[in-house]
């Protein structure tokens, strides 16, 4: 298993290597670049100082080496360094973003608490209600509720969630005035009436996203509920004499759970990505929004590092997967 | 005397088709999908656009339904039923175009790390590289970043038609190539391959007369569900500002569009946004049906 993990882990280093470059390379070697948005009026000696300012005369592959640089290096050891007041970077260059010519990692920790709170809210809430769905659909296959289950999920995948976002929108806050359109990110959470309007707020957009979690996270748990039903070990604990509550509830869900776990790691990053659709509708200002607000603005080195920072992501939560599936499945054993 | 008569012979398209008839919810989804493709397709003969002056448009703005606009008008004063009709044939000729990128690279990717040996490590290497792209950032950056150049060339309308099918392409075919994958892996340890190798059948052809016809199936139903990923990425990408140009509308464009008028007239954002569910929605219950129609286990019983 600790091979296994570190094998893994060293794997990854390629693969996040090989990522970064692509992104780096796709947005560096792209024709909408901002140094040709520069207006012809500028003279060109001011022309050439505004492109050494931004750092982007130097060749590629020495920007490259710079960027990873700042974003292995550099990055972290400010972030040790404002926990524990030592002085590893040493005045080092971080990376900028060329909008607000402040360091892009501010600019990001300032946004992830907003996408936290409402990412990881409506993911809490999506398994919530996918699990006791796939359960009884399982135990009660091809029943009323089953098909109706069936149904609804089908209808959650198929469903975009920007469209079921606008329908939110124009029932809940157009037609029955009962919650507010935009999320309004300055709200402090500070007594009971604040609380209550940050959870009016929130509704909608951890609503959408819920819904279109659990409706995979839910025909996983009954496909894999399934599975396991028609095992030996079932028909055995039932012989027993044992409860149906003691046989589904803790025989049957325990080892059922292990695959749908797995999904559920392997689901968060793209939770995030599907999170930038819902952002950008209800004006949570998240790094999803971020991400748009850079590429509308051509911030280059904002782009870059919100797009590899979604590839870390991936890669980090596909490693927790595997090595959770292996901790948890006895039968699965990594040589 | 009783009745001994054999049940008839029949073709494998018919048993397909039988046990696809079963599938209620295939069947509604064939039907849903073949009116909305009708209405695309057919619709403009039915109900061609009228070419008003801007006067004329401009006092028709913003119109309910009516006997002369269906649908109403926007605020342009265009008739959102033509709009609805054009934007639907993008929208599905983007999932048809895309999907069969996808599928071509695919297929043609999990074949060869199927069948060559020495081919499979890198292969699946780079398939798992481009699972861990992240996809929508991505696709974002390179609409943002290529569309003018590319319609500066090729002009608007075909410029960011090409781009973002030959991007959405390019970025979904990694499904396709796994599932080819493991079927050719199957298939090649299979008898028939054997004898057709031993008697010094290339393997070129080994592939195309004996390996290709027996994959079709999961391909056909990876098929279906990449159109319906390939609408719903390319209306995620006109909704948030980085699709099609607003005079060469998509379902997700138009969306997109009636979001300012949200308040006002909600059916402009419900009309679009309903087309594309319902396309999704039933080109995975085709999917679904096909899965199980192909699947000569499940045909049996």
């Amino acid at each position: 298993m600790l091979t296994f993990t570190l094998r893994r882990l060293l794997l990854a280093i390629p693969t996040l290597l090989f990522i970064s470059l692509i992104i780096f390379l796709l947005v560096d070697l792209a024709p909408g670049s901002p140094m040709s948005e520069i207006p012809l009026t500028v003279p060109p000696e001011v022309r050439k100082k505004m492109i050494e300012a931004l750092g982007a005369d130097q060749p590629v592959f020495v920007r490259y080496i710079l960027w990873l640089r700042q974003f292995f290096w550099v990055e972290p050891a400010n972030l040790i360094d404002g926990w524990f007041g030592t002085n590893l970077v040493g005045g080092e260059q971080r990376i900028l973003s060329w909008q607000s010519r402040s360091p892009v990692f501010t600019v990001i920790g300032q946004r992830i608490p907003q996408t936290l709170t409402v990412i990881g809210t409506a993911y809490l809430v999506g398994i919530a209600i996918a699990m006791p769905i796939g359960i009884y659909s399982a135990y009660r296959q091809y029943s009323v509720f089953d098909q109706i289950g069936t149904l609804i999920a089908m209808i959650g995948f198929s469903v975009p969630t920007f469209f079921s976002g606008t329908l939110f929108i124009i029932v809940f806050a157009v037609w029955l005035p009962w919650l507010p359109t935009k999320y309004d990110t300055t709200l402090a959470v500070t007594d009971w009436s604040s609380f209550l309007q940050q959870l009016r707020q929130m509704a909608m957009p951890v609503m959408v996203l819920a819904l279109a979690n659990a409706a995979a996270i839910s025909r996983y748990m009954r496909s894999s509920m399934l599975e396991n039903m028609g095992q030996d070990y079932v028909r055995t604990a039932r012989a027993k004499g044992m409860t149906e509550r003691v046989v589904v509830l803790k025989h049957v869900l325990r080892n059922s759970l292990i695959p749908v776990v797995t999904v559920i790691a392997l689901g968060i990053p793209s939770i995030f990505g599907g999170a930038i659709i819902t952002e950008n509708l209800f004006g949570v200002n998240g790094i999803g929004a971020a991400l748009i607000g850079a590429i509308h603005a051509n911030d280059l080195p904002m782009v870059q590092t919100l797009a590899f920072i979604f590839a870390v992501l991936i890669v980090v939560f596909n490693l927790i997967a595997d090595i959770l599936y292996g901790l948890l499945d006895p039968r699965i054993r990594y040589e | 005397m009783s009745d001994l008569s054999i049940p008839k012979a029949q073709s494998q398209f018919g048993a397909v088709w039988r046990q696809f008839r079963i599938h209620r919810g295939a069947v509604f989804g064939l039907i849903v999908l073949g009116i909305l493709v009708g209405f695309v397709v057919f619709g403009p003969f039915f109900w061609p656009e009228v070419k008003l002056k801007v006067v004329e448009a401009l006092k028709v703005k913003n119109q309910g339904p009516s006997l002369r606009f269906p649908f109403g008008t926007d605020q342009l004063g265009r008739d959102i039923l033509v709009r609805m009709m054009a934007a639907g044939k993008v929208s599905l000729a983007v999932g048809f175009v895309a999907m069969m990128i996808a599928i071509f690279v695919g297929t043609g990717i999990g074949i060869l790390a199927g069948y060559f040996k020495q081919l499979d490590g890198p292969l699946m290497r780079l398939t798992d590289l481009f699972l861990s792209l992240p996809l929508i950032p991505l696709l974002l950056v390179l609409v943002m970043l290529f569309r003018d150049k590319i319609a500066a060339i090729m002009g608007p309308e075909l410029g960011a038609f090409l781009l973002i099918v030959f991007a959405i392409g390019i970025t979904s075919w990694m499904q396709a190539a796994r599932i080819v994958r493991g079927e050719v892996l199957a298939l090649k340890e299979r008898e028939y391959v054997l004898a057709a190798k031993s008697i010094g059948v290339p393997a070129r052809r080994v592939i195309l007369r004996h390996i290709l016809p027996n994959i079709i199936s999961p391909v056909m139903v990876a098929a279906t569900l990449g159109v319906a990923e390939a609408i719903i990425t390319e209306s995620v990408l006109s909704f948030l500002g980085l699709g099609f140009p607003p005079d060469f509308p998509t379902w997700g464009r138009l969306l997109f569009d009636g979001l300012n008028y949200l308040q006002l007239y909600p059916e402009r954002v419900i009309w679009p946004g309903l087309a594309i569910s319902l396309t999704v929605l039933s080109v995975n219950y085709i999917g679904d049906g096909l899965r199980d129609a192909l699947d000569p286990r499940i045909r049996g019983r």
